[in-house]
């Protein structure tokens, strides 16, 4: 985008090049990376492994979460059953003892799924930042693409690297479809 | 749910081919010529661009039509109480509990393909995961009326969860019924979980084509804002695959549990330790039945014969006898321990079922289930459409028969000849049945007007040029 004398130039979010194919944007991906850029983003339309290790994505703690998540469903779910069972109402139901723990398995195995299952569905939402429904990528038209036939490389201007001239010449040299300012 | 890249290495001699060149391996699952682009349009335009058809208008009101005579039929419950139903002692249990399990039954399906053929890194599942996990909620959401209009008071059905009460009263946490409410509960909720997770990109795709702003809005409020981001894929991905792995333990343990509700109790026929896993057989095998009964009409009006080719059939025929045949094993073994415990009790029970006055259900039984679809064993008969629709019909009535045979025969002439009495449903048994029938595809009608009916983003990961090409990626 050039700006003339005295206008102000618009806030930028970052410059973004258009692929029509996937392995051209992990060639990108990979070249932006080498050549130095760290506020990277990559999209496509599907997952892709190799964006992960061509962008040195960090591994997500999500299993982590769901594990814990997992846990304290089981806890939760027996120890209500103890508490309630043993402690605050105790009741002889056919001279069975108190604490049934072979009956008391079965609730706390299910509340250990559905709590570990609300941890990974939440936690992941949470983790991407979502809901955004609106977010300075959707100010590209081309974008609406992303979710369907198009790939896209981001590289944001708060990079420290990052330099309108130049940049937007390194993004033009990986063969794109297109180089796209992006509003913040 | 989600394409995962491993999906894709597991064919390893793959040749990496030219762009758009669809190799023998993978017209087996989509048909050839397609691109992202021709996926995407073809599925999305159903919801979006085809409007109303008038083919699915008219199932619409006859589905919508039936439901109503499911509400006019629980409004008459809720009004005369549960005596309006057959059920009476000695057989307490009638329709309710067999349309239950039937229904219950019915989801295993949507989950096992969803979940446990994601473990299994099906590719094959992909395209009919979508609208199999549709059919899951579903049908457990039919089930769940059963119990709940069972207790004769559905507006106290909150008394069968923990919850802190003026009378310090617990739920008996020994009754498997009470386990029931948990697992049933917990596998709605995590279907409806897992369903979700997996349509949020493809609702950010429905964003992104609809042309109509209000449709666009209503497509982004449920898309999060989903915008594709390498980092967000990698935690979707992540969570996908952990849903799978709680999914799967838990669709084992919904019907292991439904089948508790028998097995833990004293009665004949209900007193055996090869329910479990005999349950969750039936439950795969009528949900299969039920996912053909439904995919085979969606992929011939929606011209979805590409997406959902004859392999998906024919893999969807073979399940259906390979757990057809651990159901029969299960009648088998049944019928073995009655003789072989030398109990007397055991081998009435068998005696009267096959003889006694609920014979013809049986043997009807022993026909849909065991016998008609040995047919599959011929590849004639599972590429054969119109036959193996019909055959998956009558997997459906045998499974329904199955759960029939197991709760009046048993109930009906138990230990004591003073307290026999026979069973038989009323027209209102029969109205709120065939009324969840109705509720069940009027939902799928729903869902195949509102939202993409196959995973968009799942059949981009099939097609070859969702490959990275080595080339390239070396340096």
């Amino acid at each position: 985008m050039t700006t003339h004398a005295g206008a102000v130039p618009p806030a930028l979010h970052g410059l973004m090049a258009e692929f029509d194919e996937v392995t051209a944007l992990v060639a990108a991906a990979r070249r932006a990376r080498e050549a130095g850029y760290t506020r990277l983003d990559a999209f496509s339309p599907f997952p892709v492994e190799e964006l992960n290790e061509a962008l040195r994505l960090p591994r997500t703690k999500l299993p982590w979460i769901v594990f814990f998540g997992g846990l304290s469903g089981t806890i939760a779910g027996y120890g209500l059953q103890y508490w309630a069972s043993v402690i605050h109402y105790p009741l002889n139901i056919g001279g069975r003892p108190l604490h049934s723990m072979p009956s008391f398995i079965v609730p706390a195995y299910e509340t250990t799924i559905l709590f570990a299952a609300f941890a990974a569905v939440i936690g992941m939402i949470m983790l991407n930042g979502l809901p955004r429904p609106h977010h300075p990528v959707f100010n590209v038209p081309q974008f609406e693409a992303a979710s369907s036939d198009r790939f896209f490389l981001l590289i944001e201007a708060r990079d420290p690297k990052f330099d309108l001239t130049a940049t937007r010449r390194f993004l033009e040299d990986l063969a794109p479809l297109g180089v796209s300012d992006v509003a913040e | 749910m989600a394409g995962t890249p491993q999906d894709r290495q597991t064919d390893a001699p793959y040749p990496h081919p030219a762009v758009g060149v669809v190799t023998d391996d993978d017209r087996h699952v989509v048909g050839p010529g397609h691109d992202f682009t021709s996926i995407s349009e073809k599925i999305a335009k159903v919801p979006l661009y085809r409007g109303i058809l008038p083919a699915w208008l008219v199932g619409f009101v006859v589905a919508f039509a039936i439901t109503m005579m499911l509400l006019f039929a629980l409004t008459w419950l809720v009004i005369k109480g549960t005596g309006i139903w057959g059920v009476n002692i000695p057989v307490g249990w009638g329709f309710a509990i067999i349309n239950f399990v039937w229904w219950i039954g019915i989801g295993h399906a949507g989950t096992l393909i969803s979940a446990i053929l994601l473990l299994f890194r099906q590719r094959w599942r992909m395209s009919i995961s979508r609208f199999a996990e549709a059919m899951t909620i579903f049908a457990v959401m039919c089930a769940g009326i059963f119990p709940l209009m069972h207790t004769g008071r559905p507006w106290l059905a909150y008394w069968m969860l923990p919850y802190p009460n003026s009378m310090s009263l617990w739920p008996q946490f020994r009754s498997p019924l009470i386990w029931d409410v948990f697992a049933v509960s917990t596998y709605a909720t995590v279907s409806i979980l897992f369903w979700y997770v997996g349509l949020i990109p493809d609702l950010a795709t429905m964003r992104d084509k609809a042309k109509n702003i209000w449709t666009k809005r209503a497509y982004g409020v449920v898309a999060l804002g989903w915008r594709g981001s390498a980092m967000h894929w990698h935690r979707y991905e992540t969570a996908s695959l952990l849903l799978a792995g709680l999914a799967t333990p838990l669709v084992l343990s919904v019907h292991t549990v439904v089948s508790f509700d028998f097995a833990v109790s004293l009665i004949p026929g209900w007193h055996a330790t090869i329910f479990p896993p005999y349950f969750v057989a039936g439950a795969i095998y009528s949900g299969f039945a039920m996912v053909l009964t439904l995919a085979i009409p969606i992929r011939w009006y929606y011209g979805m014969e590409d997406f959902i080719t004859m392999r998906h059939i024919q893999n969807m025929a073979k399940i259906m006898l390979a757990t057809g045949l651990i159901v029969f094993y299960g009648y088998a073994c049944e019928a073995f321990i009655a003789w072989y415990s030398a109990s007397q009790w055991e081998g009435f029970l068998i005696a009267n079922r096959t003889t006694g006055p609920y014979w013809y259900m049986y043997w009807t039984l022993i026909l849909c289930n065991g016998l008609v679809p040995q047919l599959l064993w011929f590849k004639r008969v599972r590429t054969n459409i119109p036959l193996l629709f019909a055959i998956a019909i009558i997997v459906n009535i045998g499974m329904w028969l199955e759960r029939y045979v197991i709760v009046v025969t048993s109930l009906a002439r138990d230990f004591l000849p003073s307290s026999w009495g026979m069973y038989a449903g009323t027209m209102w048994d029969w109205m709120t049945y065939v009324g969840t029938l109705g509720l069940f595809v009027w939902l799928m009608f729903l869902f195949l007007r509102l939202l993409p009916m196959i995973s968009m983003f799942e059949m981009r990961t099939i097609i070859p040029q969702s490959r990275v090409r080595d080339e390239h990626t070396g340096h």
